[in-house]
């Protein structure tokens, strides 16, 4: 072997070492439940409303559908039970900041510190697990799907391989988010409601003096955000894992909110930022223990901060300015 | 004089309107927030197809009753009538579905929407908007056709000028078919060309048929275009009038409830020694544009110096490098021959210590602490000088309290409360707040940005006079306005701004309103270099 192929084979080597289909696979299952709290809080910050309990929602939803699964053997009832508790909070947030005018940031917190409490307290109490639900299995899981043709298509060479090795072979939830993705976009950009949405979230008195309800499209957008946030629990704790464990959400609700800004409240944009947080811990988990050439061994708690490091880069505003919605974070009123 | 509001001039008839041609009939309506009766007992009928005009100073609660024809508010008592059938308004939407169109003071449009998505907002037909949008840009390039008011619909909206927003705000009331259109304080934030421009669309509105109410405390513009005119006070409503049976002055004796002097009465400025003197000042923004060029001008103690110009020639970076809060490019400023610091480094707050008062053109953001007492604005700024503190730098928040109950009493600011937010005062108030911390410190040297923007007849009186009494005490005052009348009516000399160089000065008492509009507009500039 002559010298150029070798160096394209270590280009190749170079490249399979980022790019493989094993990282790729565990980039789609760990942005999942990202990209569903992403898109959940899209509607409600461009409704106006600041969502920083997305975290504490994904917890309550995720512990509502593994216990329910369990206790039902049904994943789907259990899968009703999370989002059910998801929209709960969610309306509950926005009793706090639509009707009463509340201060959001403290309500959204509010919800984090209850769903940690809640969780782990009725955890406890109900199963005797530390905490844990027990593990779902058969009819109370969902299980992995296969796509069509997943095989024969599997032969052309990279496309197919990505089909068959990547897209292939998850649950349900993650083709459901993918969905959520253009399906958001046509509703923010398309529809009678979307133009309403972000014009409630830009200039509030405009959508009150043409005639439409404030609150009420304040209430529809949460009610849509507390469904997203509650599919994303429910993946958390019945689909990427087979049962509900403390804390499991892990500041994944942070890291949409990350994620959301770095989408600068756009849904394709969402996408693409909440793959770069699923890639960054699907990189740290893969190669946790890895001999990196030259630098050896890295730490594997730095490699698990990668994600939160990048996300307080996001937060942090390197990159580019992100401007939000007008109105996010205050309350209407009409006497001013 | 004392003038009751229930009371007409002697020989102007009350109008009379016929029922059958009655546009808008509302009786008895009246409103309170808490303790304050904004509208109380108020009886207003306008005729279709006219313009009328309801004038009044600020807080008179003018705004408050039209927020209650567009079911903004909900009244306490009273009814309305529309085209002789009784109404129920609870919320905008009905108030459209009457025919009821509004454009507000502060425009409710959302910025970063393209016109066309801020005038369908609300009035869409279908769920998905594509159709709507086509159907509503036909509509719509239809009515800018009628009315002359052609407008990018695809624009971004926040990227127009006020005066293409104030369109598009019509273009969206015309689009739901409104017959009777409010409009709120119009002119406020017009050039003198757009206003006109203003006049023009909504005479050819009423040639249409449509009804119009406008609000406004410019009594010019009330005589040029109303019908009929009605003056609110204190929250309550005149009969109305003929304009043309009426003429200004008459209506702002009856909008204060007391004579107005609307020609200030000054004596001729005896000026003494030169105070500032800018050589060769230039500036240039981030964008790159030049934005004051080779500026050179004096003032001496005991005159005012008026800078007149259309909004944006320059005026806000002349007065705020003078004022220590923006660097200038290049040039020298001389306080009294000794040189202001014009670079980043300078501080306002060591131009307050060597005698330069400063009256910002924005009182919200430069002049007030808004959430912030009134005790507390009347001295900041000035909160580090001796007179203010006590010993080992602490505040003398006592003698603070004391100083603002006095200052309230002598420049008349009400309500009398010092420990009221700044921002719960009408804007004339306001002012007076901000006047009474600047003058009071009898300042040298005066820098004033449109003292009376937004203020009511009563406060510009008061304002008005103030100033030419701190020239007749030896100050030497720059006046900013975009006034014409406030300029000629103060100043002793005058320059024009126009594009961020001095096209032309003049002796105020050699000119005219006429001679310095072409000025301001850049027309004959050859007769300017010569005068």
């Amino acid at each position: 072997m002559d010298k150029q192929a070798e160096g394209e084979n270590g280009m190749i080597d170079f490249l399979y070492f980022f790019i493989n289909p094993a990282l790729l696979k565990s980039t789609l299952v760990l942005s999942t439940p990202i990209l569903f709290a992403c898109l959940a809080g899209l509607f409600s910050e461009r409704a106006g409303i600041v969502d920083i309990g997305l975290e504490g929602k994904l917890l309550l939803a995720a512990f509502g559908s593994a216990a329910f699964a369990a206790y039902t053997g049904n994943a789907w009832l259990g899968m009703f039970m999370g989002v059910f508790v998801s929209i709960l909070f969610s309306m509950l947030h926005g009793f706090s900041a639509i009707t009463l005018h509340g201060n959001q940031l403290i309500s959204g917190v509010a919800v984090n510190f209850l769903a940690v409490g809640l969780t782990g307290f009725l955890g406890k109490a109900w199963f005797h697990q530390g905490g844990n639900t027990p593990a779902l299995s058969g009819n109370s899981r969902f299980t992995a799907i296969d796509l069509p043709f997943a095989e024969s298509i599997g032969k052309i060479p990279f496309i197919g391989a990505f089909y068959e090795d990547v897209l292939s072979g998850n649950a349900i939830w993650v083709y459901v988010a993918l969905l959520c993705v253009p399906l958001t976009a046509f509703i923010v950009y398309k529809t009678r409601f979307g133009l309403r949405l972000l014009a409630v979230g830009e200039e509030p008195s405009a959508v009150d003096t043409a005639g439409i309800s404030v609150p009420k499209l304040r209430y529809k957008a949460l009610l849509i955000s507390g469904i997203l946030v509650g599919l994303g629990g429910v993946y958390l704790s019945n689909g990427m894992l087979a049962g509900f464990g403390p804390k499991m959400s892990a500041e994944r609700g942070y890291m949409a909110l990350a994620a959301l800004i770095f989408a600068k409240w756009r849904p394709w944009q969402s996408l693409w930022s909440c793959m770069l947080f699923g890639y960054f811990a699907a990189f740290a988990i893969r190669y946790g223990s890895y001999d990196f050439p030259v630098i050896g061994r890295v730490p594997s708690q730095f490699m698990d901060a990668l994600p939160y490091i990048l996300t307080i880069i996001v937060l942090g505003g390197f990159i580019g300015k992100a401007i939000a919605p007008k109105a996010v974070g205050e309350p209407y009123s009409k006497e001013h | 004089m004392s003038v009751s509001i229930d009371l007409q001039q002697p020989g102007t008839p009350a109008v009379d309107i016929p029922e059958s041609s009655r546009m808008i009939e509302l009786r008895d309506i009246s409103k309170s927030f808490g303790p304050v009766k904004a509208n109380s007992g108020i009886d207003l009928i306008v005729e279709r197809g006219k313009i009328h005009g309801i004038v009044g100073e600020n807080g008179a609660g003018k705004s408050t009753l039209m927020s209650i024809l567009y079911g903004f508010y909900s009244a306490d008592r009273g009814s309305i009538e529309i085209n002789g059938k009784k109404k129920n308004i609870k919320n905008p939407q009905d108030a459209i579905a009457a025919g009821i169109g509004m454009v507000h003071q502060h425009f409710m449009l959302v910025a970063p929407f393209s016109v066309l998505d801020n005038i369908i907002l609300g009035e869409e037909k279908n769920f998905i908007l594509k159709k709507t949008r086509e159907n509503a840009r036909a509509k719509i390039n239809a009515l800018a056709e009628e009315y002359e008011m052609q407008v990018d619909l695809d624009a971004i909206t926040g990227e127009l000028s006020v005066g293409l927003q104030q369109r598009v705000e019509i273009l969206k009331a015309l689009y739901r078919e409104a017959d009777l259109l409010i409009l709120d304080e119009p002119t406020g934030v017009l050039t003198p060309s757009e206003a006109d421009h203003l006049f023009r669309i909504l005479d050819m509105l009423r040639e249409q048929g449509k009804t119009i109410i406008i609000i406004t405390h410019k009594l010019r513009e009330i005589m040029a275009i109303t019908d009929t005119v009605s003056i609110m006070r204190r929250g309550k409503m005149s009969p109305s009038i003929w304009t043309k049976d009426t003429n200004p002055k008459d209506l702002a004796t009856l909008m204060v409830g007391r004579d107005v002097v609307l020609k200030v009465e000054k004596k001729k400025a005896k000026p003494e020694g030169e105070v500032l003197r800018v050589e060769n000042l230039n500036v240039t923004n981030a964008l790159g544009v030049q934005k004051l060029k080779n500026l050179s001008f004096t003032i001496r103690a005991g005159e005012v110096l008026g800078v007149a110009g259309v909004a944006g020639n320059g005026q806000t970076e002349l007065l705020e490098i003078l004022a220590g809060m923006m660097p200038a490019g290049s040039g020298q400023v001389l306080y009294f021959d000794e040189p202001l610091d014009i670079s980043k480094r300078a501080k306002p707050d060591q131009r307050r210590k060597r005698g330069i008062g400063h009256i910002p053109e924005d009182r919200h953001r430069r002049g007030l602490v808004k959430p912030f007492k009134t005790w507390e604005n009347t001295a900041f700024g000035y909160h580090n000088f001796p007179r203010y503190s006590k010993k080992y730098g602490f505040a003398d928040q006592k003698f603070m309290r004391e100083d603002a109950t006095d200052k309230m009493e002598r420049f008349d600011i009400r309500p009398r409360n010092i420990n009221l937010p700044a921002a719960n005062f009408s804007g004339g108030n306001q002012q007076k707040i901000v006047c009474a911390r600047e003058i009071d410190q009898a300042p040298k040297l005066i820098l004033i940005g449109q003292p009376t923007r937004g203020v009511d007849i009563g406060a510009i009186e008061f304002i008005h006079k103030e100033i030419i009494r701190m020239r007749d005490e030896g100050a030497a005052v720059l006046l900013i306005s975009v006034e014409l009348d406030e300029i000629l009516s103060l100043s002793d000399r005058v320059i024009v701004l126009l594009d961020g160089a001095i096209v032309g000065e003049r002796e105020a008492d050699k000119t005219n309103v006429n001679d310095l509009g072409l000025l301001m507009a850049g027309i004959e500039e050859k007769e300017a270099s010569n005068g």
